[in-house]
């Protein structure tokens, strides 16, 4: 139930956010065009942020758009745990593998590196508001040119907007609760995810899995 | 009134962004959420708790008509061979690697390192 009603506000959040933003040019597609990449490496996001727990909550969140794009995504938890076990600790450290290393052991054809810039919440009296921005780079694994890069960012209110007081402290009280774990960065993690790869002219274009693959090449 | 509008479109908006199986080219059941687990919550999203929830995803997904997402079996055959049920391992690695043949390389590697575990 708290779920429900955390996902009718945040989907107005959204919907109020989505309408009053002009759009940017639409990006340069031609080295991406050119190479069509079948699989992506997604590595572990460095992080930026002040929340240690960032980076693995926004990786979990990563396949989903990616792969229903038309991509095929490596299991992320599987690499990390494969990369870990082979002597690399920390995302920063599997960041530095060299792409010959990574086309050795693992093939992809792009890999991609995350930077999580910003992962938390803002509390006030009434409400709260949570902030979730991320850099994203896909590099052919083969020449180390770049294919696509963007930054997006989500803040999403728990603010209810209109109603009265009464209905204001019931809110707050909800958003508290919800708030109280990473969860509420999580949720907002997926949504910007979703952004990222998907908004047409700014995010990928479909890979060779998807039904619309080359329908998008113009 | 203003807000019974709201709610409905952002029930909407919320639908089509938290990616509702009707959209979904894949059957993801809770392949995300014991991936964020494993971090969140490691006490509890154990190799065999994970797989109890996988393993139930593969019963409702093949009352679907959707394949498993990328790397679903990929990430089972990695919880079974941190139980040391290698058998079951190399079968989610062989099947990972037929269904998405770009996870080739690496799956194969996965598999000889089996053989060597097995020996």
């Amino acid at each position: 139930m708290l779920k429900v009603i955390y996902r009718v506000i945040l989907g107005s959040v959204v919907l109020s956010l989505a309408g009053c933003v002009t759009p940017p040019p639409k990006k340069d597609y031609t080295a991406l065009r050119s190479m069509q990449p079948k699989s992506i490496l997604v590595l572990p996001p460095l992080n930026q942020s002040i929340e240690e727990n960032a980076s693995y909550s926004y990786l979990s969140t990563v396949t989903k758009p990616l792969a229903e794009m038309g991509y095929y995504v490596y299991p992320v938890a599987v690499v990390d745990a494969f990369l870990k076990e082979n002597g690399l600790p920390t995302p920063g450290e599997m960041h530095q593998i060299s792409l010959d290393k990574i086309d050795q052991i693992i093939g992809p054809d792009a890999v991609l590196y995350l930077t999580v810039l910003n992962y938390g919440s803002k509390y006030q009296v009434l409400d709260s508001s949570t902030n979730v921005s991320a850099r994203a780079r896909l590099v052919d694994v083969k020449t180390g040119n770049e294919l696509w890069s963007r930054t997006v960012t989500t803040v999403q209110s728990s603010s209810s907007g209109g109603g009265g007081i009464a209905e204001m402290l019931v809110a707050a009280a909800i958003s508290q609760v919800i708030n109280s774990s990473m969860d509420a960065g999580h949720g907002v993690s997926r949504t910007n995810n979703f952004r990222l790869f998907t908004e047409s002219g700014q995010g990928l274009i479909y890979g060779h899995r998807n039904e619309k693959f080359g329908t998008d090449l113009n | 009134m203003k807000h019974k509008i709201y709610i409905v479109i952002g029930l909407a908006v919320a639908a089509i962004f938290s990616g509702c199986n009707q959209t979904t080219a894949y059957y993801w059941g809770e392949y995300e959420e014991q991936v964020y687990r494993m971090y969140a919550a490691p006490d509890q999203a154990t190799a065999v708790a994970q797989l109890e929830v996988l393993e139930l995803d593969l019963q409702k997904a093949a009352a679907t008509d959707k394949p498993l997402a990328p790397g679903f079996r990929a990430h089972m055959g990695f919880l079974y061979y941190q139980l040391g049920r290698f058998d079951e391992a190399r079968n989610a690695f062989e099947t990972e690697k037929a269904e998405f043949p770009e996870s080739g390389k690496m799956m194969d590697r996965f598999i000889q390192k089996l053989g060597r575990s097995n020996a």
